[in-house]
């Protein structure tokens, strides 16, 4: 008896039990995923989130006669979470858009449940650019940087200011071996010389013998392919082992909360690879000065990248009249941004193009305001920073 | 006493696995067991998590939200088996947990295998990998053993990490659901949701089963006394490793289910907090009971779930404080404590 | 002139630093070989422990301006009396219960401790500064070494001898010993037991704090600098021996060079060296390097 009463009840259940495709009503909901907890929290994390809030805000709140509103998880670095927090909310809270913050792996399992709920999926945090390549699908946008723009730019822009010899200090990690493969690859296409290199662990504490050999290699660029508290750690025993006076130090994935942490006097003569910097413009000052009265630091380019990208995506679905992601899409590959973060377009391939920065980071006695780290070494237009047309791995895009 | 005799001296009232929150040795392998089989209470709560588990999607849970969270109840049933019932605590499950995960992934999606046959193959590099650990660990006792299966562990992550399989940190991503025989295609939620569901019921049972039979009434009695085991002409070690290697394959099969149901297996799958996290659910749930690592796993994987939107920051700190309660006040766990509960109700009555 | 491959100077430097992370690695073991020796306390927040004594430091020296000499005397005495706290309050009631329970807590304490101080400081890190007596490198030939290193090295060998000897071959220590192995014979000669346990794990928690301020000036003082090093340490105890001051601290060294070592010829694996070793070691000797079997 218990059964048939069981077995009529999934009859009933399953036949009210849709598919849940994305409606054209109701608020538009941006979905924000990034780590909020964790090692990425400073550069990204719950000051990124407010970000795309500040950018709803800004834009009205309102989009097609439609209120905006702004969700946000913590994935805590675990793909696991952040690809069944996608799916939650685009199952059940009919979301619009996905912004995907820090950690490649989570954005590469988000990209997935995006392109197969066809839902925009908008990468600021992540650096691997297999999202825009082997793993690029029709939904996916690449939008603030990724290990191919930091390895051409550094690589190309101190090649040509004639340091020629180099030597890898490379996180054992994907990413790390990335972005010393494409640096590698720009440093012998411009005719310089990849003396050696050594892989370290992620999360080594000390990095004095990883040192000591690159040291050995007599090398002139001392190339840094690893990111947060490796990269801090290695800065600090580089300068404590006099490897800064006799090579110049490259970080391939720096933000300015490293360079805070560290200070100055570790950092002084640091080249590093960026899209952006609080102090380049007028109204890149602006946004900065709004997000400092707020949080007491200066924004990373992360979090300027979180709140474009979220005013792209409201113009795009302005001008597109529609929620649909297809559209949308069209629409956000055929304009053209231009706001405090960058000028720039998104290619068909999901890659935003747009220019890269050298920095270097200033010495004590330059910098003569709180959080004035950088002065700009060169501007890398955007055709020449990301992955060529002719590289790229991608079948949407036209060769 | 040195150090060492201790460890293996312990008052069995007091291990981990502790008697009073699992089955005296001479009843059939029930909480709550009475002399004249399950109590009444017993079956409503089982019939009553199987109509849930059957009608999840139907009342309205997010069926990938509660195929996850069988995964993992399944990971901590799993190694619950070994814990619980044969009083080893690992601190090496997540490389059974995540080789599994890889292998099915690599098997479906490279190797164009069909589902069943990835998580048959999960399993077995679970089983496989588990008898190597348990080769090595299976002669140490309390937290030597717990150390060498970490440090086994540990070279399984390292493994993982350089492995090119793998994908390192970008995980093997994209594995197709496929369909189940050749036959019954797995896209649908739904459908995957009722297959996982069937899987886990399946090993909930097998489970039961073994631990019911007369294999896993030896393991109880090593569990409790292993000199005494010893002296009654038993090969203890022979019953230690295949209870490690059933849980390290039943570890497998639930990671495998895992890439299935996500698309894909990451390093945090082979990762030491993984490892650390299947104890706390079994922990928290009640360990040496058959519903205490699934309510276990449970509250916690719903907490991270649930935690990750409102208040991200502090989910370590929630779970670390759960740690601390669970130890000081609440060593035998929602099952153990409810089943005590109970025990003392019948001895006032 | 080449051993293995490579010059003798770098194999020289090589070597040096391994020594130097290997005193460095017995100095943070110390502790923690203390702690289970005498207590039976498997204590996972050792390296919340650690990271909280880099912090007292940094927090000493950037609100009030107390200098790196007098932070490597409060630093441990502020952590060690938290652990005093922490064993009155939770660990007390652990005793005469299956170890693991303790380091189910411990651990738990160490995700609370890390969890808050993330909230509160940040991931990123902050800079602690090498104090200015010990800035500057000397060149030994084969290398130049921070000055700073040679003082950590020296730093933490006398530390750890001086508990050795404070364990081993004082009146205070036996007592200890003594107690750990039989409370209530102890007790009954009029020793107090309670009080010299609660002080025992603060001491060993003071001894984690040390590490920390010694450490800050090399590596960046962060919530997250105490997990990434705790299985490490962990694994370094259990391979002395767990008992086993001694153990621990020439484990430490051995473990220092060998991961040393590892770094020139496969640098990959040097975080991983350490598992290898303690497999390795616990099949040939199962109670670990120096460890009393039953």
């Amino acid at each position: 008896m218990k059964l048939k009463t069981l077995a009529a009840a999934m009859a009933i259940g399953l036949g009210t039990v849709g598919a849940f495709a994305q409606s054209n009503s109701g608020p538009v909901r941006i979905g924000f995923v990034t780590d909020m907890s964790s090692v990425y929290a400073d550069i990204d994390g719950p000051a990124g989130a407010e970000m795309v809030k500040w950018a709803a805000q800004d834009f009205g709140g309102k989009v097609l006669g439609r209120p905006i509103e702004v969700l946000s998880a913590d994935h805590q670095n675990k793909p696991d979470i952040a690809s069944s927090k996608a799916r939650e909310w685009m199952d059940k809270e009919n979301l619009s858009m996905l912004i995907g913050g820090t950690n490649s792996g989570t954005a590469l399992a988000m990209s997935k449940v995006a392109a197969e709920k066809k839902r925009p999926f908008m990468a600021v945090g992540p650096g691997s650019a297999r999202l825009t390549n082997e793993d690029c699908t029709p939904y996916t946008v690449h939008y603030a940087y990724d290990t191919v723009s930091l390895a051409k730019v550094a690589g190309t822009a101190l090649i040509n200011a004639g340091y020629k010899s180099w030597y890898f200090l490379t996180a054992d990690y994907a990413f790390g071996a990335s972005l010393e493969a494409d640096a590698s690859a720009v440093v012998k296409a411009n005719g310089g010389t990849v003396v050696g290199s050594v892989k370290h662990p992620l999360n080594a504490s000390d990095f004095s013998s990883f040192l000591l050999q690159a040291q050995a290699s007599k090398a002139q660029i001392l190339a840094m392919a690893n990111a947060g508290g490796d990269f801090t750690n290695a800065m600090k025993a580089a300068k404590e082992f006099g490897i800064t006076k006799t090579m110049k130090v490259a970080g391939l994935l720096v933000f300015i909360n490293d360079v805070h942490s560290l200070g100055l006097n570790s950092t002084e003569g640091l080249q590093l690879a960026d899209s952006w910097y609080w102090n380049q413009d007028d109204a890149s000052r602006k946004f900065a000065k709004r997000f400092f009265e707020k949080y007491k630091r200066m924004p990373s380019s992360l979090q300027a990248a979180d709140y474009s990208v979220a005013t792209t995506y409201l113009k795009a679905v302005q001008a597109a009249g529609t929620t649909d992601a297809d559209k949308v899409m069209t629409a956000l590959k055929s304009m053209k941004v231009d706001d405090f973060y960058n000028k720039g377009q998104i290619r068909a391939d999901g890659r935003m193009i747009h220019d890269m920065y050298l920095f270097q980071v200033k010495g004590q006695k330059e910098s003569t305001t709180p959080w004035d780290y950088y002065k700009v070494v060169t501007k890398v237009p955007g055709d020449q920073a990301f992955t060529a047309v002719a590289q790229s791995k991608c079948s949407l895009i036209k060769k | 006493m040195s150090n060492a005799a201790k460890a293996t001296a312990i008052d069995p009232m007091t291990k981990l696995a502790d008697s009073t929150t699992s089955v005296p040795p001479d009843t059939a392998g029930e909480a709550f067991a009475s002399a004249a089989g399950p109590s009444a209470l017993l079956r409503v709560v089982y019939v009553g998590l199987l109509v849930l588990v059957l009608a999840a999607p139907v009342i309205g849970l997010y069926p990938v939200f509660v195929m996850k969270l069988l995964c993992f109840a399944l990971f901590a049933c799993a190694f619950n088996l070994l814990l619980g019932f044969t009083g080893l605590l690992s601190f090496g499950h997540a490389a059974f947990f995540g080789m599994g995960a890889y292998v099915a992934g690599w098997c479906i999606k490279s190797a164009g295998w069909s589902p069943e046959l990835g998580i048959v193959g999960g399993a077995v590099i679970g089983a496989g990998l588990g008898l190597l650990f348990g080769l090595v660990a299976i002669r140490r006792q309390g937290i030597y053993f717990a150390m060498i299966t970490l440090a086994m562990a540990q070279m399984v992550f390292f493994f993982c990490l350089q492995a090119k399989f793998t994908g390192g940190e970008d995980g093997l991503q994209g594995v197709p659901r496929g369909k189940l025989l050749g036959l019954l295609p797995l896209e649908t939620d739904i459908v995957m949701y009722y297959v996982v569901a069937a899987i886990f019921i399946g090993c909930f049972l097998g489970i039961r089963r073994i631990v019911t039979s007369p294999f896993g009434q030896v393991l109880k009695m090593i569990r409790e006394n292993e000199p005494r085991a010893i002296s009654l002409g038993y090969e203890v070690d022979r019953y230690k490793l295949l209870a490690f290697v059933l849980s390290a394959g039943l570890a497998g099969l639930a990671g495998s289910l895992k890439t299935l149901v996500m698309g894909f297996a990451t390093l945090s799958d082979v990762h030491w907090s993984m490892s650390g996290e299947v104890i706390l659910m079994s922990l928290l749930g009640g360990v040496g009971t058959f519903l205490g690592p699934v309510i276990g796993s449970g509250i916690v994987v719903a907490l991270q779930d649930t935690l990750a939107d409102k208040v991200g920051e502090w989910v370590t700190v929630i779970i670390g404080a759960i740690f601390v309660v669970c130890v000081l006040a609440f060593r035998k766990g929602v099952v153990g404590e409810v089943h005590a509960y109970m025990e003392r109700r019948r001895a006032r009555s | 002139m080449e051993i293995f491959g490579i010059p003798l100077q770098a194999f020289l430097g090589q070597l040096m630093l391994g020594l130097v992370n290997g005193a460095f690695y017995a100095m943070l073991s110390l502790g923690l070989a203390v702690i289970f020796g005498l207590l039976d306390i498997v204590n996972f927040a050792h390296g919340a422990l650690y990271m909280l004594g880099a912090f007292a430091a940094w927090i000493m020296l950037d609100q009030w301006g107390v200098n790196y000499w007098f932070a490597l005397v409060l630093a441990p005495l502020v952590v060690g009396t938290l652990g005093v706290v922490i064993e009155r309050t939770f660990l007390k009631h652990l005793y005469g219960l299956d170890p693991l329970y303790g380091l189910l807590l411990t651990f738990g304490l160490s995700l609370i401790l890390e969890g808050v101080f993330r909230y509160q400081y940040g991931a990123s890190g902050q800079s602690y500064p090498v104090p200015d007596l010990l800035s500057g490198a000397t060149n030994l030939g084969f290398m130049v070494l921070p000055n700073y290193r040679a003082w950590v090295v020296v730093a933490s060998l006398a530390v750890c001898l001086g508990t050795w000897f404070l364990i081993e071959r004082t009146r205070l220590g036996a007592y200890l010993r003594a107690g750990t192995e039989n409370a209530k014979l102890v007790q009954a000669f009029g020793v107090n037991v309670p009080m010299m346990v609660m002080l025992t794990y603060g001491a060993g928690a003071a001894l984690a704090a040390l590490a920390g301020v010694l450490a800050a000036p090399i590596i960046q003082v962060s919530p997250l600098m105490g997990s990434n090093l705790i299985i490490v340490v962990f694994a370094v105890v259990v391979i002395g021996g767990m008992g086993s001051i001694l153990g621990s601290v020439v484990t430490g060294l051995g473990l220092g060079v060998i991961e040393g070592m590892t770094r020139v010829f496969y640098p990959e694996a040097s975080s991983v060296i350490v598992f290898v070793v303690m497999v390795i070691v616990l099949v040939l000797r199962p109670a670990g390097l120096f460890g009393k079997e039953a």
